[in-house]
């Protein structure tokens, strides 16, 4: 289980949020919602611990996480609103050397089946990442979840620049992770079509 | 669940930076082209006198390394930064101080590696024995990996800031003096038949000392930079 209490954020004077109290149980999403510049992406960053909240803690099955440190790091995959890959590697290159990184099974099988689950066929596997679209680099960022064995997905904006099919693809998977008992927390103006049952939202106002 | 080895973490961070440097060749050439250029032009410019040669040419190799390595620093987090890959790596359940010795090994082995393997060489057009090359050689070989790691603190210090070339330069050249002192001092020395081990002994000091604190210093550094 995963909780904020009473977490508050800000950037430089301004207060983004504040007094968020929120539990992600295994099998739910929270769609964390709002307009531009609402601290969506504050707010995520906080959970991955790359920011440090003004007030309240976040705690993982009921510790704060900022005692866990890497116990803690070792249960989420986190795809930000940066892809995180270089664009002078190959879409296998990026994706090895990210399940390398993470601990995650990363031989050039599984890795090509990652990137072929993202709708990214063989041809593409060997090209450049520089020579890709925007969207089909979003996709080989976001196969790193095809890979991830971990629990909880901290995604921020993981739809921006991806087609319909690219979106079916997505939808489809966090559906499956979260029918194994996973957890999502998502960042996101989209509307996500999946049951209404296992989707919280997370309204930030500015 | 998954959690990666301390020992994959690093070899993933290694193999990565040296993958993207075999990708961009020409950034390792230019490191090469800059050491190999100012060092041959200085015999040109100074004359042929085997003497004068011989009196600044610990000098003069010792401040090409130095500036071959500043030149470099700017490449070690900037481009991990704006991809998105730095905020990766700070999330690697690994200690960030280890994997910014991976990070600082590459950066080595791209920029001061080649300096060391070319050293002998360079040194040969200033006149050095083989006693003065070998220590040439090794002092650069304890100094080099030195530099980069304290270079790494002021890369990482200045992070994301504009005209961060300049502030690394100001931040990070009083740390390397010790460095360029005790190196160009370890072949003076040589050269004057007196002996280079206090020095050698003490950049093995620096070395070791750096290895310790430059690490750490550097990880809270890109933690500041990335909040």
């Amino acid at each position: 289980m995963f909780q904020t209490v009473a977490l508050s954020g800000s950037r430089g004077e301004r207060l983004l949020f504040s007094d968020i109290s929120v539990t992600v149980t295994p099998g739910t999403l929270l769609a964390v919602v709002g307009e531009n510049g609402s601290g969506k992406t504050s707010f995520l960053r906080m959970l991955c611990g790359l920011l440090s909240p003004d007030n309240g803690t976040i705690l993982w099955q009921g510790k704060d996480i900022r005692q866990l440190k890497e116990l803690y790091r070792a249960q989420f995959t986190y795809v930000g609103h940066l892809n995180g890959i270089k664009d002078e590697l190959t879409p296998v290159e990026n994706l090895t050397v990210s399940a390398c990184l993470a601990g995650d099974e990363s031989a050039s099988g599984v890795v090509q089946k990652a990137l072929e689950a993202v709708g990214l066929g063989r041809p593409i596997h060997r090209l450049p990442t520089r020579v890709l679209s925007q969207g089909q680099k979003r996709r080989v960022a976001l196969a790193r979840l095809w890979l991830s064995t971990r629990p909880l997905w901290l995604l921020d904006e993981p739809f921006a620049s991806l087609d319909v099919t690219a979106t079916s693809y997505l939808t489809r998977h966090l559906q499956s992770h979260l029918s194994h008992g996973g957890m999502v927390v998502v960042a996101t103006h989209q509307e996500i079509d999946l049951p209404p049952d296992c989707i919280q939202h997370l309204r930030l106002t500015r | 669940m998954s959690q990666p080895s301390l020992s994959e973490a690093l070899r993933g961070v290694v193999r990565r930076d040296l993958l993207l440097a075999m990708r961009h060749r020409s950034d390792v050439a230019m490191s090469v082209f800059f050491v190999v250029i100012v060092a041959s032009l200085f015999p040109l410019g100074v004359g042929p006198e085997p003497a004068v040669l011989r009196m600044i040419a610990s000098g003069v190799l010792w401040v090409t390394a130095l500036l071959a390595c500043l030149l470099s620093l700017g490449r070690l987090f900037t481009a991990d930064y704006l991809d998105g890959v730095l905020e990766q790596t700070l999330l690697i359940p690994q200690p960030l101080a280890v994997l910014v010795v991976g990070k600082v090994f590459s950066h080595w082995v791209i920029s001061g590696l080649p300096v060391v393997l070319l050293s002998p060489l360079l040194g040969l057009q200033f006149g050095l024995n083989g006693e003065s090359l070998g220590v040439l050689t090794l002092s650069l070989l304890l100094g080099t990996p030195t530099l980069s790691m304290i270079g790494a603190i002021g890369a990482a210090l200045t992070l994301g800031l504009r005209g961060s070339g300049f502030l690394v330069a100001l931040l990070v050249l009083p740390l390397f003096i010790p460095v360029l002192i005790f190196g160009a001092g370890a072949v003076t020395n040589s050269l004057a038949g007196i002996g280079s081990e206090a020095n050698l002994s003490l950049l093995g000091a620096c070395f070791l000392f750096s290895l310790t604190f430059a690490p750490w210093a550097t990880a809270v550094a890109l933690r500041i930079a990335l909040e």
